[in-house]
């Protein structure tokens, strides 16, 4: 069969203007959408010969907090919300000198340029010729242009001094660590462990408009068997026992959820939003309870515990709100200098960890009046290299949190937190978006993202590899565990969630403990009669 | 610098050399392990600025930083240095592959005094290390964008200097280095008050 998949393959990429069979796929939609916005830009001969695969990143200007400058007036509709300036990177030309550069480039070639300059005017009419003409001068102008535009602007005048004995270069044998983050092809080394896990999923639901955004918590799974998640600017509830689909509430253009997080036990539903408002729904009767704001930027964090809702905002502060009083806001915890995108109370509720854009974890210990936290944090951990998104409290050690780095790091970190050490750290090499315990195993789940996008399941505490589950063909972004603790839903950038049924309690060893117990009567009974 | 300006939290020139000196060599140390060009285990972590930065404890690597950057300090607090740049090359093919460019501003500070010895910034210091800490967070952050350096890899540092600098011994003057077909990335930047200093990474795309 795969040799006529081929053929049709073939004959897809060979009728190029051909009608496609059904709708176009999501991904195809946006591809085209972004090349239509890219070829506008393209038409220009200079600039098609340089960088124009960033072309459709978006202007620079734009960028909230990017500090460029001759750039002093921002636009009002993009005011800077993260403290202390954005955090994306984006490619500018400020390093090039292209005034400069377009001179030489013209000195330079000299007559040749000036023939093709004819060229290009004459023909300025079709565009389609000069565009060829272009690609036929591409190479040589791409060089020059390159070379040129890098000379300096104060190259007049200044000495370029360097020491004489330089730096050793690395040894033979180095081959780079980050290699591990580039390659595919990553050796996926899982020993069998002692139980079987299934390494596919169960079942694949569609996800459209998932947000490709490492910072939001966008799906969780209620004691009452459902799922709540964002999609776009709508928050579904899907029903995993019947299966139903409900939409809970749309926001309005622009704005969106940012996190989702279900009460321990109930139907309330907290949905933190872009505009830094927390929002508690009921569930069984669709209606939104309250909103309680406090938060200059979005919510990307929520964390329960019982009436006490816990959020970290973009904003680096985190907000304790007691759902319960008129005035909600209990306390203010300014831990933080970056977005909080990882919050979570311990199992035993002692403890909050926040993790953010500032690489570091944070741990609070509960108010001794019982609510909130201490406004100082009780542990600062900053090992980790990256952000850090992934946070687990261990379900039989209560003290033992676990931590995941972004893509800088890629470590799982083990800490305790009655003394404020490091445990343990494992580098999983790729980055950690989630973790999570699992009831009936002494085992744990993390989520990757970039080379496998897989999800790999880790014995704890000897940290020995025991299952890869991939699927997902992009990052997976969020876990969240069913109420038996049997299945784990996963929610990729590929915009699918999927099911798997990796933590099944063995029915093997169900059979085999109660006999143990059926056993041990039974020779109670025995003793008592010798 | 007079009695009463030492009361008060300033910073001279000389002072805002050593910032700068310092946040170099954490920023080099720091670029060496994150882009990987010496082997991980060549390195010691320790705590500066709130964070965890990885030093190199190559003794070779650790005395050229060494000399280099007392030279840049004495230029630096007499206002010679335009641009530092460290220039991470291909061993065997000395290609240039990537260039971290520290661009030098130099700033009126707070009496705006025209002989830049005087001049002073009472710039609180916690702000300033928090401003290196955010670029130095950037730094380590580069790793999820930059080309993978897949070769032995050595790096040097080219200062620019004025044109009057005067070469000091083991010193040599060099050209400008060139990437093909470079990509160019600013983080943000920092200043003392007497000095702004600007990161910007310069990267070969890779095609």
């Amino acid at each position: 069969m795969s040799q006529f998949n081929f053929v049709s393959d073939l004959q897809n990429a060979l009728i190029m203007d051909g009608e496609t069979r059904g709708p176009a796929p999501r991904w195809k939609k946006k591809l085209e959408a972004s090349l239509n916005g890219s070829v506008n830009t393209t038409r220009s001969v200079l600039s098609v010969s340089y960088n124009t695969s960033f072309s459709g990143v978006q202007a620079p200007t734009k960028t909230p907090g990017k500090s460029s400058e001759g750039k002093t007036k921002k636009p009002n509709t993009t005011p800077t919300k993260t403290p202390g300036g954005g955090d994306r990177f984006i490619p500018n030309r400020a390093a090039t000198n292209f005034e400069l550069a377009h001179f030489l480039v013209n000195k330079d070639s000299g007559d040749k340029s000036d023939e093709e300059n004819d060229k290009a005017t004459t023909s300025n009419s079709n565009s389609n010729e000069s565009n060829v003409q272009a690609s036929a001068h591409k190479g040589e102008r791409q060089k020059l242009i390159s070379e040129v535009a890098q000379v300096p602007g104060d190259s007049h005048g200044g000495r370029i001094l360097c020491y004489q004995n330089k730096a050793p270069a690395a040894p033979e044998s180095h081959t780079n660590p980050l290699k591990v983050v580039y390659s595919i092809k990553t050796p996926i080394s899982t020993k069998s462990g002692s139980r079987y896990i299934p390494t596919t999923s169960e079942r694949i639901l569609d996800a459209p408009d998932f947000i490709n955004d490492y910072y939001l918590n966008l799906m969780d799974w209620s004691g009452d068997n459902i799922v709540a998640v964002a999609l776009g600017s709508c928050v579904y509830l899907w029903n995993a026992a019947s299966g139903n689909i409900e939409q809970l509430t749309e926001f309005e253009e622009g704005d969106y959820a940012g996190s989702l997080s279900w009460i321990q036990e109930g139907q309330i539903l907290a949905i933190g939003n872009s505009t830094g408002a927390v929002e508690l729904w009921d569930c069984s009767k669709v209606k939104r309870l309250r909103v309680m704001d406090g938060h200059s930027a979005r919510v990307g964090s929520l964390a329960w515990n019982s009436f006490l809702v816990s959020s970290g905002s973009r904003d680096g502060t985190i907000i304790h709100h007691d759902v319960r009083s008129r005035e909600h806001k209990i306390s203010s915890l300014a831990g933080h200098t970056q977005e909080v995108c990882g919050l979570k109370w311990s199992t035993d509720f002692k403890y909050l960890a926040s993790g953010g854009n500032d690489n570091l974890v944070n741990v609070w210990s509960l108010a001794s009046s019982g609510v909130g936290t201490a406004s100082e944090a009780l542990h600062k951990f900053n090992e980790h290299q990256a952000a850090v998104r992934a946070l687990a409290w261990c379900p039989w050690q209560p003290s033992t949190l676990a931590s995941g780095g972004g893509t800088a790091d890629r470590c799982i970190k083990f800490w305790n937190v009655n003394n404020g050490s490091l445990i343990k750290s494992v580098d999983s090499k790729s980055q950690v978006c989630s973790l999570l315990f699992s009831r009936h195993y002494k085992e744990l789940i993390s989520a990757h993202g970039f080379a496998n996008n897989q999800l790999t399941i880790w014995k704890y505490p000897t940290m020995v590899k025991q299952a890869d589950l991939t699927g997902h063909t992009s990052r997976v972004l969020q876990m969240a565990m069913s109420p038996d603790g049997s299945t784990v839903i996963s929610a990729g950038a590929d915009e699918t969630l999927r099911l798997w049924n990796c933590f099944a309690p063995d029915p093997l060893a169900a059979k085999k403990s109660a006999s143990v117990n059926s056993k041990a009567k039974q020779s109670v009974f025995r003793q008592s009669i010798r | 610098m007079s009695s009463a300006q030492a009361t008060k939290n300033c910073i001279t020139l000389k002072g805002s050399a050593q910032i700068i000196v310092e946040y170099l060599k954490y920023g080099i140390h720091s670029i060496l392990f994150q882009r990987g060009i010496y082997p991980a285990e060549n390195f010691d972590s320790t705590q500066q600025y709130g964070l965890t930065i990885l030093m190199s404890k190559d003794p070779k690597i650790e005395t050229f930083l060494k000399n280099v950057l007392s030279q840049t300090e004495e230029w630096l607090s007499k206002n010679m240095i335009n641009k530092i740049s460290m220039v991470i090359t291909n061993a065997h093919s000395k290609e240039v592959l990537e260039c971290w460019d520290f661009k030098m501003q130099a700033e009126m500070g707070d009496n705006q005094s025209a002989d830049p010895t005087q001049r002073t910034s009472s710039k609180d210091q916690t702000r300033i290390q928090n401003e290196i800490r955010d670029v130095m967070r950037q730094i380590s952050a580069t790793v999820s964008y930059l080309p993978l350096l897949d070769c032995i890899c050595t790096f040097d540092v080219m200062i620019h200097t004025l044109e009057n600098t005067e070469l000091p011994a083991k010193w040599d003057e060099t050209g400008a280095i060139v990437i093909q077909n470079a990509q160019a990335v600013q983080l943000r930047s920092f200043s003392t008050g007497l000095h702004k200093v600007e990161t910007v990474v310069n990267y070969k795309m890779s095609t």
